[in-house]
């Protein structure tokens, strides 16, 4: 029996919930692997592609936790294929010691984690945006990851087909950042035509290239070899040489350690996207991702309303961290507002790059942040500045 | 005729790392036997070498891959199996291998065993038993038999080791073997059996480890523990397993066989079966 | 090697024990002394020689330059791949 929706696309407007969406973007980048464990807010990311993914000829499998899911997708990765695995806090603390070892073995992969309320188990069914340290600092040791931050159903889906391209074009194990809000959503989503779905797809070594495996050109991103493809690849956690040998030596692990983070800063102005509104003139620069970006911009437009010249800065990506974009609005912009359901996380990364006022507006999880508080420190600034 | 004749190659090294040779494991370590077993049997398996896998753990054990001129990952401690797992699933024409620590598979990685079994992932697994943490040190593990001195416990072991091949019996395991670095003309054969086999195979294999266990148990040579499986061990591929278990206080016999060898539609068949 | 009372099969002579060279890579021996102990001809003795890090490689004993059946245990059991047997066909072997 031919199921109606036996196909990767599924072109046309959607009135979908967040957490669906992300499904349907991994769908569309042309998933194959999907391992995970059931974690409130982000299981319904893994029942959707329980269903959609062998429809297709994909395989989908619940591990038997966290950990065996960050595993099994690296595993798939180095078969060939694009693999990924959702999850929540508690998840991704499990998946931490394995992120870095996609970290170190650079396989690419996307890890979506719907943010709840934490420490522990915490608000396993409400909102929260307190993992972002976490997503950069999570796993031990030096590495630069990618995270990406959606604000809505839509962005779901256009954001999780970033996530592949940027974890195969860089090699590096690629987050979504969701938040409950936004997974438990429903909004209008619009799936173009399959022909419009970007595709980045992995650098291959070429055949006869006198090359090592982890010997890398300018971009500092090596080739990426397959099993069975015939190099004869050794993949290892320890630190490593150009030839992919244990190099437990400090010259060898300095060099390696460099390399896989200076692979991602060096393309940091290529990676970071952010969305600017009413920021031109703006007096009061309001930085806000997620959910509360939404609400941000609410408070943003009452400001105006009130002869305040704010503006919003939404980070779509987390990481990189968008330090240009800061540094340039300390140089025209009186004071900013870090809205962020956490007690001040993405505001630490705000303080760096500027000598103005810093002002916030937390909590620490549970709702979506309402405009009030984002209004008062947004007036509270524009009063101290 | 001449006596001996000098050379510089093995036969067996385009199958390894030779340019990494000697490996780092003690001598008299079984390590190197059963790597040897693993690539003849490689050799004898008339499946493309580059559709061969190896996957390890950490440990004495984890350092196969290294030595191995094939396709090798050597990932995080415990998590080979479920590593392997997305590698067969996401390529299902490679023949994966794991070959790892007793600890490593069954105390870390215990869970894993469990469910990669239970659900008949096509994989080989072999269990390396020295009955300890060698590489840290020599700990005691899931596998250190009742008595036995480690370095954390020095006043002999207390706890009741792990009994492989009934635990691997009784997930369902298509093939449950148990052979010894000494018996490496059997250890091949099954080898070369698992990998004939779909489903998910284990063969535990004894392995002196002269520093780490060896040393604290009067066993102090490599040579020591092969004579300990010279004597002790009996082989009974009928064996009841419940009585498989490795005592080495009152001198029972240490069981080795091919003890089952059974069908089970492997994990990679089990959904189109379903969504029909 | 008559053994008394035991009968002798007429086509004895149709299944030649095989013959074997030992090779030997002195350079990777660590002295564990497997090859010496379980070769079932008991072809092997340590040799009077150092390697270079300091162990008594295996060299074939006096008397036993032909007593090597080839039975191959020796390329397995060795952890160090540094010993292997390599069969001499029956016609090299003079009668």
């Amino acid at each position: 029996m031919t199921s109606p929706t036996a196909q990767r696309v599924l072109t046309g407007t959607h009135f979908m919930v967040g957490d669906h969406a992300v499904a349907e973007g991994a769908m569309a980048a042309g998933v194959m692997f999907f391992a995970g464990y059931p974690i409130t807010p982000s299981t319904e990311t893994a029942e959707r592609l329980a269903r959609r993914m062998p429809e297709v000829g994909a395989h989908f499998i619940q591990m038997e936790d966290e950990l065996a899911s960050m595993c099994a997708i690296l595993g798939a990765s180095w078969a060939g294929v694009r693999s990924m695995t959702a999850t929540s806090g508690p998840g991704f603390s499990l998946m931490m010691e394995n992120i870095g070892l996609g970290m170190i073995t650079e396989t690419p992969c996307v890890v979506v984690n719907v943010q709840r309320g934490g420490p522990s188990t915490g608000l396993p069914t409400l909102t929260a945006q307190a993992d972002i340290m976490q997503a950069k600092w999570g796993s031990h040791g030096d590495y630069e990851p990618i995270a990406y931050a959606p604000s809505s159903p839509q962005e779901c889906f256009d954001f999780t087909i970033k996530a592949f391209n940027s974890a195969d074009r860089y090699r590096v194990p690629t987050f979504v950042l969701g938040d409950e809000i936004v997974g438990h959503m429903s909004e209008r989503v619009v799936i173009p035509d399959a022909s419009q779905i970007p595709y980045v797809g992995r650098k291959r070594p070429v055949p006869g290239e006198q090359r090592l495996l982890y010997e890398a050109d300018e971009s500092l991103i090596p080739a990426m070899p397959f099993a069975s493809d015939g190099y004869r690849v050794h993949v290892t956690g320890l630190t490593h040489d150009e030839r992919g040998y244990p190099a437990t030596l400090p010259e060898p692990h300095d060099r390696l350690v460099r390399r896989i983070c200076d692979k991602i800063r060096i393309h940091a102005d290529e990676i970071i996207e952010v969305e600017e509104w009413q920021l031109q003139d703006a007096d009061i620069a309001v930085v806000s991702f997620g959910s509360t970006a939404r609400t941000a911009r609410h408070a943003v437009a009452a400001a105006r309303q009130d002869g305040i010249k704010a503006g919003l800065l939404r980070l779509i990506t987390l990481w990189p961290f968008a330090e240009k974009h800061i540094r340039a609005l300390d140089k025209r912009a009186k004071a900013f507002v870090v809205a962020e359901v956490n007690l001040g996380q993405v505001v630490t990364q705000v303080e760096r790059f500027t000598a103005k006022p810093v002002l916030r507006a937390n909590h620490a999880g549970g709702r979506m942040m309402s405009p009030e508080p984002i209004m008062d420190a947004i007036r509270e600034a524009s009063h101290a500045s | 005729m001449p006596a001996e004749l000098v050379v510089d190659a093995h036969p067996l090294d385009p199958l390894l790392r030779a340019d990494r040779l000697p490996h780092i494991w003690c001598p008299g370590c079984g390590l190197g036997p059963i790597m040897a077993c693993y690539a003849q049997a490689i050799l004898d398996s008339g499946i493309p070498r580059d559709n061969h896998v190896i996957v390890a753990g950490i440990g004495c054990t984890g350092r196969i891959p290294g030595y191995l001129n094939i396709d090798s990952f050597h990932t995080t401690h415990g998590r080979a199996i479920p590593f392997a797992t997305g590698l067969k699933i996401g390529n299902p024409e490679l023949e994966v291998t794991i070959i790892s620590g007793d600890g490593d598979l069954f105390a870390i990685g215990g869970n894993h065993i469990l469910h990669a079994a239970r659900r008949n992932i096509d994989l080989n697994v072999i269990c390396v038993n020295n009955f300890n943490y060698g590489m840290t040190g020599g700990q005691g593990g899931p596998t250190t038999p009742t008595g036995a001195r480690t370095s954390t416990t020095p006043y002999g072991c207390f706890e009741t080791p792990i009994n492989m091949p009934w635990l691997a019996y009784a997930l369902g395991a298509v093939l449950v073997a148990r052979w010894s670095a000494l018996h490496v003309r059997q250890l091949k054969n099954a080898i070369s059996r698992a990998m004939e086999k779909q489903g998910f195979t284990f063969i535990e294999v004894l392995a002196p480890c002269p520093i780490g266990f060896g040393r604290p148990n009067d066993l102090g040579e490599g040579l020591d523990e092969m004579h300990l499986y010279q004597e002790e061990c009996i082989v009974d591929h009928d064996v009841d397993l419940r009585q498989a278990n490795i005592d080495l206080r009152q001198k029972q016999p240490i069981v080795l066989g091919n003890f089952v060898d059974i069908e089970r539609p492997p994990f990679t068949t089990l959904p189109e079966q379903f969504r029909s | 090697m008559a053994i008394p009372g035991l009968r002798r099969p007429l086509d004895l002579d149709k299944f030649p024990v095989p013959r074997g060279q030992v090779y030997i890579i002195p350079s990777r021996c660590k002295g564990c002394n497997f090859c010496i102990e379980f070769c079932p001809e008991d072809v092997l003795v340590e040799s009077p020689n150092l390697n270079a890090k300091g162990y008594h490689y295996p060299v074939v004993a006096e008397g036993k330059e032909d007593a090597c059946v080839n039975c191959g245990f020796c390329r397995l059991i060795c952890p160090e791949f540094s010993i292997y047997t390599e069969e001499i066909k029956s016609q090299e072997v003079s009668p």
